[in-house]
């Protein structure tokens, strides 16, 4: 036991929290303060939480963020539109599709350009695909940081199918610069529907798991019931949106609301849930995944449908021009393109050499788009000046939000429910610093 | 310090070597220092497709007093940086660092502000992975690259301190890369 | 009214009332250089925000109506409509009561801000700093940007945190990374930067930071001195 007149110490890092903790040790009160640091094994990133605690109650949590900001919309202001899609696709990295579907929406609304059916078909599918990953992902990391393991070893197996699939289609597992302003980058390879058939055949059979091992679970409900509540009004003055919003009982999808990539045409519900917990969050992310499951299904069917349509769109100045195949040397354009640009068309050599290193130009303007990605409403705001690159983009994440709330969650819980709390938010710092 | 420390250098402390080095590149634990995609790869890494388990490396240790290996994977910030040195000084000897993925080991497509060009300006790294994110398979081959070749070759004692002399005389005398001439391979 | 959509841009006569927004793009080649392609000698000129034209279309004028009515006298003559999207400059000092409006009047009903982020335009002299304010409907289904503009000298914005809680955060990082103080935020301080950074990194005046990249004998520029194609 200490003695009382040595007094406790603290240890604090950086910045201006060390005059917070040196007020506390002088008042000398019951609360202690505790940093769950930027590095923890919850894996939703790096979020540092300073918890000021009496006993195990926590009485003041402060989320402190900015350990991953990457200056990503700066770095796009010298970068092309096209290249664009790489870099943003780097934010919210669970889900990657979103981020680049956002940008490419905001873009092509600054070009007034409409992308082939196909090039919507394929945008829904691999968003809902990444959807179901995303979820995986959040299910199974909130399952393992309150013990259930086998959450994430079951959520993992079936997000390598996904992956697969994406692998074979676009050449990468994550980060896949896909979506690009005017289409997508490459059409399905030629076993792409009979892969996707297996991905489809495999989530049927494994995604009922997740429901059966955790929904009726003592335990998970235990941590998960009445915990981090948030309701309707609290989401509305936090600008919750997503599954957030959707555990408070309130409807609001944007896929429903203001549809964007044809989402108007597809046969899905919207899952709502009405306890305002984390157990309403889980439920509502395990209901998702199978609607997302079902507009793949149907995804599939209009890909059948419309096999050898094009997939960017025709305008050679905005089309982005290669064509990617794996080569003798590893991978590259594919030949019969080279066979186009060298041999046959000089204005297609021209376009390619243009396309690439100067970019297309977007006329002068502002344009807001705003997709509904597993964490919430992700929004991109493009700012154009009329040249090859954008003057600002702003990407809106979900999880900027939704930690802002932490707090209101968190105060007057125990520190075992702000784990569950910030797990059922699914915060993706690499959003939410950008 | 222990007993092997006091064994003269011969064939009696290459023998114990060999066997330490054997235990301890079979009970490799990292670290938790998960930051972007890259760590999300790293989880794909300890999940059961790519089975980390396997090694003995599906513990990924939280306090890093219990680790011996950091993998830094993600964009190092600026902000970021301290913890990841605060971290790696928490380790206890002897202690290895992957750098997986381009941003940890350059800073990657982020050259600005925001970004430590290269988690090396802050500790020591003994394997760098590039990618972007690297394929769990490729942080594999760095495992084993690293576990058979540092790890199981780990000198003690009198050897420990002959080879931290040696490597401070080559580096001394080692070119910059910005020196060194040929092909970029 | 929306401007032109296509890609070629004709040249627009200038705003006699924003000069500062008028933006004069030169051809890529030929600055002073014996270039004599003639592609040197292409101006173009257009304006940033322009003023759109009554009517404004779907439910802009709505809106813009329901707001002169309940904020007569209010300068909310800057109206830009372009990609079906409103977007309305409002003065600073009347940002709080048009945001107030519009959350609580039942026909704006826009419950959720959902960003505010900043832009600087270094070359609009006399409004650099604008900063920008996303609002949903959820009861209408719809959506406004409110635009504010500040100078580089006097950059203070009334902070609607009070209206909006929401924008908390969204306040802190527009001020870290421009430089936008808002005027009374709880706590404005940095929140993506670390604590004692210097500067407000996405500025146009800020450097983008990069380190030339050398490897055996070849020097990369970063990204912001390389050769740049517009």
């Amino acid at each position: 036991m200490t003695d009382e007149s040595v007094g406790t110490v603290y240890v604090a890092q950086g910045g201006d929290w060390d005059e917070i903790v040196r007020a506390q040790a002088d008042r000398g009160d019951e609360t202690i303060v505790i940093n769950m640091g930027p590095q923890h094994p919850s894996t939703h990133g790096v979020l540092r939480l300073i918890l000021e605690m009496d006993g195990e109650t926590v009485t003041s949590l402060r989320p402190g963020i900015g350990f991953l900001h990457t200056g990503i919309e700066k770095n796009m202001e010298y970068r092309t539109f096209s290249q664009g899609s790489t870099f943003v696709t780097r934010m919210d990295y669970v889900a990657p599709i979103f981020n680049e579907v956002a940008y490419c929406l905001a873009v092509e609304k600054l070009l007034d350009m409409k992308v082939p059916e196909r090039a919507d078909v394929l945008r829904v599918l691999f968003m809902e695909l990444n959807r179901i990953a995303s979820h995986l992902v959040a299910v199974g990391t909130g399952g393992m940081e309150i013990g259930a393991l086998t959450m994430m070893t079951i959520g993992f197996r079936e997000r390598e199918m996904i992956l697969d699939f994406f692998e074979a289609v676009c050449g990468t597992r994550m980060n896949h610069a896909y979506v690009r302003p005017g289409g997508v980058s490459i059409d399905l390879p030629d076993d792409g529907l009979p892969r996707l058939k297996g991905v489809i055949d495999w989530l049927h059979k494994h995604l009922w798991e997740y429901g059966a091992f955790c929904n009726e679970n003592p335990i998970f409900k235990g941590r998960m019931k009445g915990v981090a509540t948030l309701d309707l009004t609290q989401c509305m003055v936090y600008g919750a949106s997503g599954p957030v919003l959707r555990a408070a009982g309130f409807p609001w999808d944007l896929r429903k609301a203001q549809p964007y990539c044809g989402y108007e045409t597809y046969d899905f519900d919207v899952i709502t849930w009405d306890t305002n917990d984390a157990y309403g969050r889980f439920r509502i992310r395990l209901a998702e995944m199978s609607e997302s499951l079902k507009i793949v299904e149907q995804c599939y069917d209009r890909l059948e449908e419309t096999t050898g349509q094009p997939v960017m769109v025709e305008d050679p100045k905005y089309a982005w021009p290669a064509q990617l195949t794996v080569g003798a040397d590893g991978q590259g354009n594919s030949n019969e393109h080279i066979k186009h640009i060298m041999g046959e068309s000089m204005e297609a050599l021209i376009h390619h050499f243009k396309t690439v290193t100067e970019g297309f130009r977007v006329p002068a303007g502002q344009a807001y788009a705003a997709i509904e990605s597993p964490k919430g409403e992700l929004g991109c705001h493009v700012v154009s000046d009329g040249g090859t690159r954008p003057y600002r983009v702003h990407m809106r994440d979900p999880g900027f939000n939704h930690l802002q709330a932490a707090p209101a969650m968190c105060e007057g819980a125990m520190i075992s429910d702000v784990v569950v709390a910030v797990a059922s938010l699914d915060p993706v710092l690499g959003g939410v610093d950008r | 310090m222990g007993i092997e420390d006091k064994l003269p250098s011969g064939v009696l402390l290459t023998t114990v070597e060999g066997v330490i080095g054997w235990l301890r590149q079979a009970s490799f634990w990292p670290a938790t220092m998960g930051l972007a995609c890259c760590a999300i790869e790293m989880m794909a890494f300890g999940a059961p497709r790519f089975d980390a388990g396997r090694w003995g490396q599906e513990v990924f240790r939280a306090s890093p007093r219990q680790a011996d290996l950091l993998i830094v994977s993600g964009r190092v910030s600026q902000k970021m940086a301290p913890v990841i040195r605060q971290v790696y000084d928490q380790m206890p000897n002897p202690k290895w660092v992957i750098s997986m993925g381009a941003c940890a080991s350059s800073g990657g497509m982020f050259n600005n502000y925001a970004i430590v060009q290269g988690c090396d300006h802050i500790v020591p790294v003994d394997v760098y992975l590039p990618g972007c994110p690297p394929r769990p398979d490729m942080l594999i081959d760095a495992m084993f690259k690293l576990r058979k070749g540092d790890v199981a070759h780990y000198p003690i004692g009198p050897d420990r301190i002959a080879a931290d002399e040696a490597a401070e005389q080559a580096a001394l005398v080692a070119p910059s890369t910005l020196e060194m001439k040929g092909l970029m391979r | 009214m929306t401007e032109p959509s296509s890609a070629d841009l004709a040249e627009v006569k200038a705003a006699a009332s924003a000069p500062a927004r008028e933006v004069t793009r030169q051809g890529m080649w030929g600055h002073g250089s014996g270039d004599t392609s003639g592609y040197g000698g292409i101006v173009r000129s257009f304006e940033r925000f322009p003023r759109a034209d009554r009517p404004y279309g779907s439910y802009f004028d709505e809106i813009v109506d329901r707001l002169h009515g309940l904020l007569p006298g209010m300068d909310l003559e800057h109206v830009v409509v372009a990609h079906d999207e409103l977007t309305i400059f409002v003065p600073k000092a009347d940002l709080l009561d048009v945001l107030t409006a519009c959350r609580d009047d039942a026909l704006l009903r826009f419950e959720v801000c959902v960003s505010v982020s900043g832009v600087h335009f270094p070359d609009m002299v006399g409004e650099e700093l604008h900063a920008v304010y996303h609002l949903l409907s959820i009861t209408h289904n719809r959506r406004l940007r409110l635009q504010v503009t500040c100078a580089d000298a006097d950059s203070h914005i009334p902070s609607s945190v009070s209206v909006y809680p929401m924008t908390d955060w969204h306040e802190r990082e527009t001020y870290d990374m421009f430089g936008i103080i808002f005027d009374g935020h709880p706590a404005l301080t940095r929140i993506l930067m670390p604590d004692d950074w210097d500067g407000f990194p996405q500025r146009k005046d800020y450097p983008l930071g990069g380190i030339p990249v050398e490897y055996k004998g070849a020097v990369v520029p970063p990204p912001d001195q390389r050769r740049s194609y517009s």
